[in-house]
């Protein structure tokens, strides 16, 4: 086998002794800068979290209608955006479904919600989900009869990161806005959600010191 | 001089091989099959139009390739909304038969691991279906594997675009198995918790556009409890 390196002038060589260098710290910078610097960085607003009286913790949500609407759908009635096409098929009859965008108690979006009722023969429901990115997602299942006051409640059935553990129940509220501003909301949903951490079993260990 | 080009060069061959290797490492493990795919269990399959044109709405922050659907609707332009998409779409049985409404939101995770080959989207699906109730979905998408099969080969083309069959899991997690977790709301499975995999293929993807072609798959398994009594039974 030839000795090409062998062949090279010391300039040559150490040209080329400083290119393979470079390779080798290409490589090396390419995997330092993959694993320390994040790819994703969510923005978070920071939450607004109070200490319920009877324990708990209560966090308070509201959709501002109609600006937050980003979609409603139901058979026979005025579909939101204009243009939207619901499907006339007659398994959805019956399923009326709004997407809106949720903002904290400093009118700040923070996330996502879906808003679904149905009508099924003898069984009426209405769920929603809020989806908080860099938070996680949280499922109610609501009572579809309203208590007085004109609010309902509904239980936390299931969580995803932040709200894994929670259990809780969460309440919808339709609230009027009377102000006579010109570019005012009509009103508001306010959704409180007051989380309740799962118990967990003490460690044997630390509780016997 | 030559000498710092010379290193300049190098570094830029180091990153370009170390780009390569992520793309075409021979070693990494190939996607395997879905733990749901050899189930004895009942299941509840359902098929969705995954191009946003197709869907009944989809929007996102209107600066993506995939444009909202319809023109109108809200984009989710604010700061912690922004790397978040929703999409409302019908879904459809194994028969192609309208069985309900399926509304999915993703947003991009921090979880994401480009080293570990981790492109990782947080989603969650409600679902509801007349026949059966409501549902609730929650799972770790990792779409590393689409954009390595498919949207780098469409960079690499001439026509930035590409045109095949690609099928993969996009399931990860939470389940131990890569499966997501799902839970019933109402109707008949109200209260079950169950284990599902969402799948995609791909016909057609366009750098311009998105995807051109493409369809979703929900595979939900029922707890085996429900169904397996007789086959337990039926053991010597």
């Amino acid at each position: 086998m030839p000795d090409l390196l062998g062949e090279l002038n010391i300039g040559e060589s150490v040209l080329l002794k400083t290119f393979l260098v470079g390779i080798v710290l290409g490589l090396a910078a390419a995997a330092g800068v993959l694993y320390a610097v994040p790819v994703v960085d969510q923005v978070r607003e920071a939450s607004i979290v109070t200490v319920a009286p009877n324990g708990g913790n209560t966090e308070v949500f509201h959709v501002n209608i109609p600006m937050d609407r980003i979609m409603s759908g139901a058979p026979g009635r005025v579909t939101v955006p204009p243009g939207l096409k619901w499907p006339a098929d007659e398994a959805l009859a019956g399923i009326r479904t709004e997407l809106f965008k949720i903002r904290n108690a400093r009118d700040a979006v923070v996330g996502v919600a879906v808003r679904a009722a149905a009508e099924n023969g003898g069984e009426n429901v209405i769920d929603w989900v809020l989806h908080l990115p860099a938070r996680g997602s949280m499922f109610v299942n609501m009572d579809v009869t309203p208590r007085e006051g004109g609010f309902r409640i509904g239980e936390i059935r299931a969580g995803s990161q932040e709200f894994a553990t929670m259990s809780g129940v969460m309440t919808e509220h339709w609230i009027v806005n009377e102000a006579a501003d010109e570019d005012a909301p009509a009103g508001r949903i306010e959704l409180q959600a007051t989380y309740v951490g799962q118990l967990e079993p003490l460690d044997p260990v630390e509780s016997s010191e | 001089m030559k000498y710092v080009i010379s290193l300049v060069l190098g570094l830029l061959v180091g990153a370009g091989l170390f780009a390569a290797g992520l793309l075409f490492n021979p070693f990494a493990a190939a996607g395997g099959l879905s733990p749901l795919s050899v189930s004895k269990s009942e299941v509840i399959a359902l098929n969705f139009a995954n191009v946003p044109a197709e869907s009944i709405a989809y929007t996102n922050d209107g600066e993506s390739v995939q444009q909202p659907h319809p023109e109108k609707v809200l984009q989710l332009w604010e700061a912690p909304i922004r790397t978040t998409s929703a999409m409302t779409t019908v879904m459809r049985d194994a028969r192609n038969r309208v069985a309900g409404i399926g509304v999915k939101f993703m947003s991009d995770s921090e979880t994401t691991r480009l080293l570990q080959r981790d492109m990782i989207v947080d989603s969650v699906w409600y679902i509801y279906l007349p026949e059966h109730g409501s549902l609730f979905v929650e799972q770790t998408e990792n779409y590393f594997p689409f954009v390595r099969e498919v949207v780098f080969p469409a960079w690499r083309s001439s026509a930035n675009g590409w045109r095949g069959n690609w099928r993969g899991d996009l399931s990860t997690g939470p389940g131990a198995l890569g499966t997501a977790k799902v839970i019933g709301g109402s109707g008949r499975i109200e209260g079950l918790r169950m284990e599902g995999v969402e799948a995609m293929t791909v016909q057609a993807f366009s750098l311009d556009k998105g995807l051109v072609s493409a369809e979703g798959s929900l595979l939900i398994e029922l707890p085996a409890s429900r169904v397996a009594d007789d086959e337990v039974m039926d053991l010597p």
